[in-house]
């Protein structure tokens, strides 16, 4: 991390460096102060502010927007227990209460002697490890509390594949050794790119078909062509590792495990559009990933793959990586092209679009990690090859991440079209214990529930969409017939109420309004009519709000509606 | 939720911006104070004052009865309260004065008589009020703060372009692309300007040059900050002007067309570089070049000063060095150009426009010209003085002298902004007759023998004209308090009996049944103003003059093709030093301004809500200064000059620099014009507030 | 605009010419269509937030914010579909739950209109709070903030680019801020009144008028507030 390279440096100093980028550098600097002091004073809050030349009042509204930024002191370590739905399924509460028992504290509250800070988060993208905890920067995988007090650190997501093709330099390179790259065939797609040009680069990328892996399956040649034909420079790169879509964390293996297959993928998008600079957005709560791509930045600047001249062609691009702080939101394109800029990360009115108004106002493609992971292989093996992949309508192998009562979860790379059975029964090795599947939620909390009965619809985009389903991140959670849906509910409102940005109303409030009813609804003190509440909220959410995250967060919620109406009936208090 | 009753859309009556304002009316009280979006030149913005400050129209110390000072006739007179008068009828209140100041006319000459008008009161009362000094008193002593503000801009600009109002209009501003602020500290002095002019830098992409010893806030704006040191600004301006010349930034096409005395002018500027600036006033001389060069190469460049140009003893110099810079670089007569002295009263300009200058008759008709004058004593049927009468210094020069014995002083109060204080009580206290009118008592009044009480702005009808030229209405919310009347209703009733006791044979007329009425009588003497009417102003809610006939759409920028001295001239310029230099033992210089919150000598703003938030005098002190006087944050500080002390709050701060001091004016418990120097520009006759020497002292 | 190209679109089944550069809400009024709006100010820049000012266009997956949203060529509206009454109606519904609405005429007359239930969601969590009165000139009465941001924007870069506020917190925990909650006085605002003229709901109003809805009368708002000021100043010269 940043934060690393400037220990040696007084915060004045450090941010005597920064002033002069101005205001994209305060998410930056607010997380050195937070690193370094536990929280952000009012003093470290005005330094920030003159150094950057930026209002006070805005400083403190961006304080307030990042879970992971603090206006109070909180203690010398912190400890976040995900209560996402996976995790929740998994005993997160549970996790949660004995920690503050035998801390003798409560959720948002530091331990008297000042060591611990504890508090509930969102999905910290370990879904397969469930119930997972953040120690400061250590993920701790299948926590109970003393394996988070000894901070022990087993860590280890298992990745399966038919044919690994996305993932195969998984485990057999070090992931930051910019030779071992090269020794398999890294940066074969951007030699390639530089030898056939940006339009050739262009038409293979529409001739593959890549759609992006981020959860909207949006063609990628459209943004490209439409960043690369758009008036105004310079033009930017943007990589989207913001993972947080509940049960998600394709993105994070990718970056732990193979981060030169993405600054490759940036590499020839930014050749591909004539873009100069990439940013790389990599949310907070993945320190490992932050640490690595760093290195590997550092690395292929002194090796000549980063900078002026690159490989001794007319092309210079550099990346600058980005820390998030704490938003689901910041994942929505737009949003984060505000939090890089040094705002609240509030989506924008669209249009107008990225590829001509994306980040700083310019030309920007945005594209998710596993997308760019997709460019460098398209590349390199040529487009013919690519699209033996997959189908014609989901060319290319794609990620899963299973998770939830199976008995073996982790990242699961397809390259041949399979079904929900197939990929839960036959790859994953069915429910842990024995156990019977209650329901499954495809595509994450922005997903949708698909019931026992629907298990053989086919993972690609195609066959989803035609059963108003969608793969979204690629999230399945498997949930087995012990589980109280009505949580599972609960905390999926929870979830959104708490990651909505506030911006609309319809999201603000309705986030809001379907927490509450479906909390109720879960404690068994359900009213009558609060279904039609719901589907008056959740409609109102899909139909009316700005951004992606407001039009799904009631997509999973109608669905079980649809599934299973019975569990939103309320009674008339007596 | 309380519902307003009525809505009565008036001009604010603060500053010089006229920020158009909807008095929400709920029994007879304004319990709110809105802003129509869609009406210039505020667009629905206003300051603290506008907003929040209009709560003294209904302050129970209003004057509300005629006033006679009880022991009238005993000198020498003494400053007295409210406890020293007793409530006369108007009947008695305007005999007694009309006997006055007839009896002191027939045995001295009208010359004996000094009088104030006011920028404060409309547009009509003005032009009634010099009409009555003019035609029945028979005198051109007339004249009013505008000589305490803005003298010295007037002067340079007349000398350089014939013409000294603002010349762009406040509509521009939001798109300007370089524009320099100097001597003004606009946020808090023109607060609605300031807006606009943020809008251009923020939105619009404007370069800002701020030229200021003071860190205002303007300065956050800025591209390039020039921290000048007090009474520099001529060496800064000459040096910027050098590099210019010497840059060949000029623009050879306007100054061929449209100025003089460009060679010699050229060759003036020889010794000003910018190193020798630099040493005079610490600014880096790179920095003056490049605002020098930025202002220069702009497309279209404007120039906005306040009262730190025209209040000093160079105020004319510093005027002239600012319009030689537009002359030189053709940043005239475009939108987005201009020579903008930003007025200091509502109605400034419109007092200035209505005759109230000692020189001066209405649109500004030289009363030394026989054409003009006769013109005048046609319409108003008498004979007219044919010299220029004086101006408010030396009305109280020649009260020292005896020459003028009797002062008539409606809504002003020069017992609070004149400079040296001590010198001007002085002078009240040893005159025959002293008149006063106003909506409060203050400073002044306190020497009257006669107060008459007046409606405030939201008492009456009439027009208030703003800086940048636009004649706007101020209508009638509800009736003035007790028996006080609208200025120009009392003037008529007073003219008329002076008339009937000097046996004039014909009246100058002052049988006005409206302000509207008045205004056409002004308009048909004045060809800038007769395109305009109170019925047009009503419809296009306002109208910027010059408007020659009713087809004509009003003139929002000025100098398109020509200016009123035909060309522009060029003038060279000498620097010299302030007139106080600190010393040993006066070590610290004292600037003296205004606040936010306060409004000139407080008659208004300490009688409102605004006073709540900054109640009481301070200084603002560079805290290394305060650490070497032994001052802390807080505590009151004695600020002494050669002419008098005061006590007030030391405020630290590095807004100041080291060296200089500022104290707000505002306050009379702690009065700064107590310190300042009675130092005054030659040409402009303005008194120097913003440099003498002062020590610290620490209170015991 | 009127030099502007026109272009042909439907509304409500019946083709109108418009310029093509206006918005749909531009369209809709010129056609003696009222929209409701609820964040949409002539003086602030439109955010497209409330989103109450939503139609049905055809072909188009979500409804669009008709302040924000420009018409296009062949462009087929729907401004009062079934889709569009309930999500005003929603929005509404969800707004009385959270706000105290009770001083905000349009907005209380657009639930008649739209024929919303106050009390559709019972036992919802309202931004309940206390009145912050901290100057001398209005007061905060957050629980009645419909969080338009109009304030933030009137105080920022619409009108007064002093920037005081901010928006704070997040979701429904939204709320207008300043610096880590500093009293007025104590931040950068110059009490310009721009945020409280541009306030739709009366969370921000002058004094007079709180002091007035307390039942005080005009002499006692007068002396109210000069005799906090007095407290431990009595030295002060009684300009009263």
């Amino acid at each position: 991390m940043q934060a690393n390279q400037v220990t040696t440096l007084s915060l004045k100093e450090y941010l005597e460096g920064i002033k002069d980028q101005g205001k994209t550098m305060l998410l930056p600097a607010l997380l050195e102060a937070q690193s370094r002091f536990g929280y952000i004073s009012p003093e470290i809050a005005s330094q920030i502010s003159t150094a950057l030349q930026i209002p006070l009042a805005d400083i403190t509204g961006v304080i307030e927007f990042y879970s992971l930024l603090h206006d109070q002191p909180t203690a010398e370590h912190m400890i976040r227990v995900c209560t996402s739905p996976t995790c929740s399924s998994q005993g997160a509460k549970r996790l949660l209460e004995e920690l503050a028992h035998m801390l003798e504290t409560k959720p948002g509250t530091a331990t008297s002697d000042g060591s611990y800070y504890l508090e509930a988060t969102e999905c910290l993208g370990l879904c397969d490890l469930a119930p997972a905890v953040l120690l400061d920067q250590t993920p701790v995988g299948q926590a109970n509390p003393e394996r988070v007090l000894t901070k022990a650190d087993a860590f280890q997501t298992h990745v399966y594949s038919d044919e690994a093709v996305i993932t195969r330099r998984f485990g057999l390179i070090d992931p930051t050794s910019i030779d071992d790259f090269i020794a398999h065939e890294g940066f074969f797609g951007f030699h390639q790119a530089l030898d056939c040009g940006s339009d050739q680069i262009c038409s293979s990328i529409k001739d593959s078909g890549l759609l992006g892996r981020g959860g909207a399956a949006f063609s990628t040649e459209v943004k490209w062509e439409g960043a690369a034909s758009a008036p105004g420079k310079p033009k930017y790169i943007v990589c989207n590792a913001d993972e947080s879509e509940p049960g998600t964390f394709k993105d994070r293996l990718l970056l732990e495990n193979d981060p030169y297959a993405i600054l490759e993928g940036m590499l020839i998008a930014g050749f591909a559009i004539g873009a100069e600079k990439g940013f790389i957005y990599i949310r907070g709560e993945y320190p490992r990933a932050q640490a690595i791509f760093q290195q590997v930045i550092e690395n292929a600047r002194s090796s000549g793959y980063l900078g002026n001249n690159i490989q001794g062609s007319d092309f210079s691009f550099d990346i600058e990586l980005r820390s998030g702080a704490g938003a689901y939101i910041c994942g929505e394109e737009t949003a984060l092209f505000e939090s890089i800029e040094g705002k609240r990360g509030y989506p924008r009115l669209k249009p107008p679009f990225p590829t001509t108004h994306g980040l700083f106002q310019k030309p920007t493609v945005i594209n998710n990690v596993e997308t760019f992971a997709n460019v460098g292989l398209i590349l390199r093996i040529g487009v013919e090859a690519y699209c033996a992949y997959g189908t014609p309508g989901s060319s290319g192998p794609w990620l899963f991440c299973l998770s939830g009562d199976v008995a073996r979860p982790g990242l699961y790379e397809v390259t041949q079209p399979i079904t929900l059975r197939e990929l839960i029964f036959a790859r994953g090795g069915g429910l842990r214990d024995g156990g019977e599947i209650k329901a499954v939620l495809l595509g994450g909390a922005a997903g949708k529930f698909v019931s026992p009965a629907k298990l053989d619809i086919r993972l690609t985009q195609e066959d989803t969409r035609a059963e108003g389903l969608g793969l979204g991140s690629g999230a399945v959670v498997v949930l087995n017939q012990e589980t109280d849906l009505k949580q599972i509910f609960a905390d999926l409102g929870h979830f959104f109420a708490h990651e909505s940005c506030g911006k609309c109303y319809p999201c603000q409030l309705g986030t809001q309004r379907q927490a509450e009813i479906l909390n109720r609804l879960a404690s068994g003190a359900g009213l009558p009519e609060d279904r039609e509440r719901l589907e008056d909220v959740g409609w109102t959410m899909t139909d009316a709000s700005i951004c992606g995250l407001g039009q799904t967060a009631a997509s999973a919620i109608l669905s079980a509606i649809e599934l299973w109406p019975e569990h939103f009936q309320g009674k008339e208090r007596s | 939720m309380i519902e307003t009753q009525r809505s009565v859309r008036s001009t604010c009556p603060y500053c010089g911006v006229g920020c158009q304002i909807d008095l929400q009316i709920k029994d007879d009280h304004i319990i709110r104070v809105d802003a129509p979006f869609d009406v210039a030149p505020n667009y629905g913005r206003l300051c603290a004052k506008g907003r929040f400050g209009n709560d003294f129209v209904h302050h129970p110390s209003r004057l509300t009865h005629p006033l006679i000072r009880k022991d009238i006739g005993s000198a020498p007179r003494k400053a007295i309260g409210l406890e020293g008068f007793r409530e006369a009828t108007w009947e008695e209140a305007l005999d007694l004065s009309a006997k006055k100041l007839a009896a002191i006319v027939k045995e001295h000459g009208g010359d004996a008589i000094g009088t104030f008008c006011s920028a404060k009161a409309t547009n009509e009362d003005n032009y009634v009020f010099q009409k009555f000094v003019r035609a029945v008193l028979g005198t051109h002593n007339v004249d009013h703060c505008a000589r305490l503000c803005h003298a010295a801009s007037v002067t340079g600009l007349q000398i350089a372009i014939g013409s000294s109002a603002m010349s762009n209009s406040i509509a521009e501003m939001k798109d300007l692309e370089v524009f320099i602020v100097t001597g003004s500290n606009t946020s808090e002095t023109h607060p609605v300007i300031s807006t606009f002019l943020r809008e251009a830098v923020v939105k619009n992409g404007a370069k800002l040059i701020v030229i200021d010893p003071r860190q205002i806030e303007m300065t956050q704006f800025a591209t390039y900050w020039l921290r000048n040191s007090a009474g520099s600004d001529v060496a800064v301006f000459q040096a910027m002007a050098h590099t210019i010349v010497h840059e060949e930034l000029y623009d050879q096409e306007f100054i061929e067309a449209r100025v003089e005395d460009f060679e010699e002018y050229a060759q003036s500027l020889e010794g000003f570089t910018p190193e020798w600036a630099e040493e005079i006033s610490g600014v880096p001389a790179d920095l003056i070049r490049d605002a020098g060069r930025l202002y220069a190469r702009a497309k279209n460049a404007a120039i906005y000063w306040g009262m730190g140009i025209s209040q000093s003893v160079h105020g004319t110099d510093n005027a002239l060095s600012l319009a030689n810079l537009a002359l030189l670089t053709g940043n005239l007569g475009r939108p987005g150009t201009g020579l903008n002295p930003l007025r200091g009263q509502n109605n400034v300009q419109g007092c200035s426009d209505s005759g109230g200058l000692p020189n001066v008759f209405p649109g500004y008709q030289s009363v030394m010209d026989s054409e003009i004058r006769a013109k005048f004593e046609a319409a108003w049927k008498t004979q007219l003085p044919t010299e220029s009468g004086l101006t408010t210094m030396e009305m109280v020069d020649a009260a020292e002298r005896g020459a003028i014995q009797a002062y008539f002083v409606m809504g002003e109060n020069p017992m609070m902004s004149e400079p040296d204080l001590r010198h001007a009580r002085h002078v009240m206290e040893n005159l025959e007759f002293v008149l006063v009118q106003d909506i409060f008592m203050n400073e002044t009044s306190e020497y009257a023998d006669v107060i008459l009480p007046a409606a405030s702005f939201a008492e009456k009808e009439g027009t208030f004209t703003n800086s940048d030229r636009r004649v706007q209405l101020v209508r009638k919310a509800f009736d003035p308090p007790g028996q006080a009347l609208p200025d120009w209703v009392i003037l008529c009733d007073l003219a008329a009996r002076v008339e009937v006791l000097l046996e004039h044979d014909l009246s100058a007329g002052f049988t006005y049944q409206s302000a509207s009425e008045i205004w056409d009588e002004m308009a048909s003497l004045t060809p800038p103003f007769q395109g305009i009417d109170h019925a047009r102003i009503d419809r296009e809610s306002g109208v910027h003059w010059p408007c020659p006939s009713p087809e004509h759409p009003g003139t929002p920028t000025l100098f398109a093709e020509s200016f009123p001295s035909g060309k522009g001239k060029l003038t060279p310029l000498t620097y010299s030093p302030g007139a106080e230099l600190p010393d040993d033992e006066y070590p610290f210089v004292l600037s003296t301004g205004r606040v936010l919150y306060h409004w000139h000598g407080g008659t208004m703003t300490r009688r409102s809500k605004l006073d709540d938030i900054y109640p009481e005098p301070t200084v603002e002190i560079h805290p290394q200064d305060a650490q070497q006087v032994g001052v802390a944050h807080g505590e009151m500080v004695r600020v002494r000059s050669r002419r008098g002390a005061i006590e007030v709050k030391a405020l630290l701060t590095e807004r100041s620099p080291q060296g200089l001091v500022f104290i707000p004016f505002h306050f009379a418990e702690a009065a700064a014009n107590e310190l300042t120097l009675d130092a005054r520009d030659v040409r402009a006759k303005i008194p120097d507030y913003k440099v003498c020497a002062i020590a610290l002292e620490q209170i015991n | 605009m009127s030099e502007s190209k026109k272009i042909t679109i439907t509304i409500d089944g019946k083709s109108v010419q418009v310029p093509a550069d206006w918005t749909i809400l531009q369209a809709l009024e010129h056609n003696g269509l009222e929209t409701p709006v609820i964040c949409y100010h002539e003086a602030t820049t439109p955010e497209g937030i409330c989103r109450q000012c939503v139609v049905e266009v055809e072909g188009r997956r979500t409804l669009l914010p008709a302040c924000v949203t420009q018409v296009s060529p062949e462009m087929v509206i729907h401004p009062s579909s079934e889709r569009v009454t309930r999500t005003r109606r929603t929005i509404l519904e969800m707004l009385h739950a959270s706000t105290d609405l009770s001083q905000a005429p349009e907005l209380l007359q657009q639930s008649q209109a739209y024929h919303a239930d106050p009390d559709r969601f019972p036992e919802a969590k309202a931004r309940t709070q206390p009145v912050l009165d901290d100057n001398p000139f209005y007061v905060r009465d957050y629980e009645k903030c419909i969080l338009c941001w109009r304030c933030v924007q009137a105080c920022g870069d619409d009108l007064q680019f002093t920037y005081a506020l901010s928006v704070g917190g997040r979701g429904h925990e939204t709320h207008i801020a300043t610096f880590f909650d500093a009293p007025m006085p104590e931040t950068t605002c110059v009490f310009c009144g721009n945020c409280v003229a541009v306030c739709p709901t009366d969370a921000l109003r002058g004094k007079t008028e709180f002091f007035l809805e307390q039942g005080l009368d005009y002499d006692e708002i007068r002396r109210q507030k000069r005799q906090e000021r007095r407290k431990g100043k009595p030295q002060e010269r009684d300009h009263d």
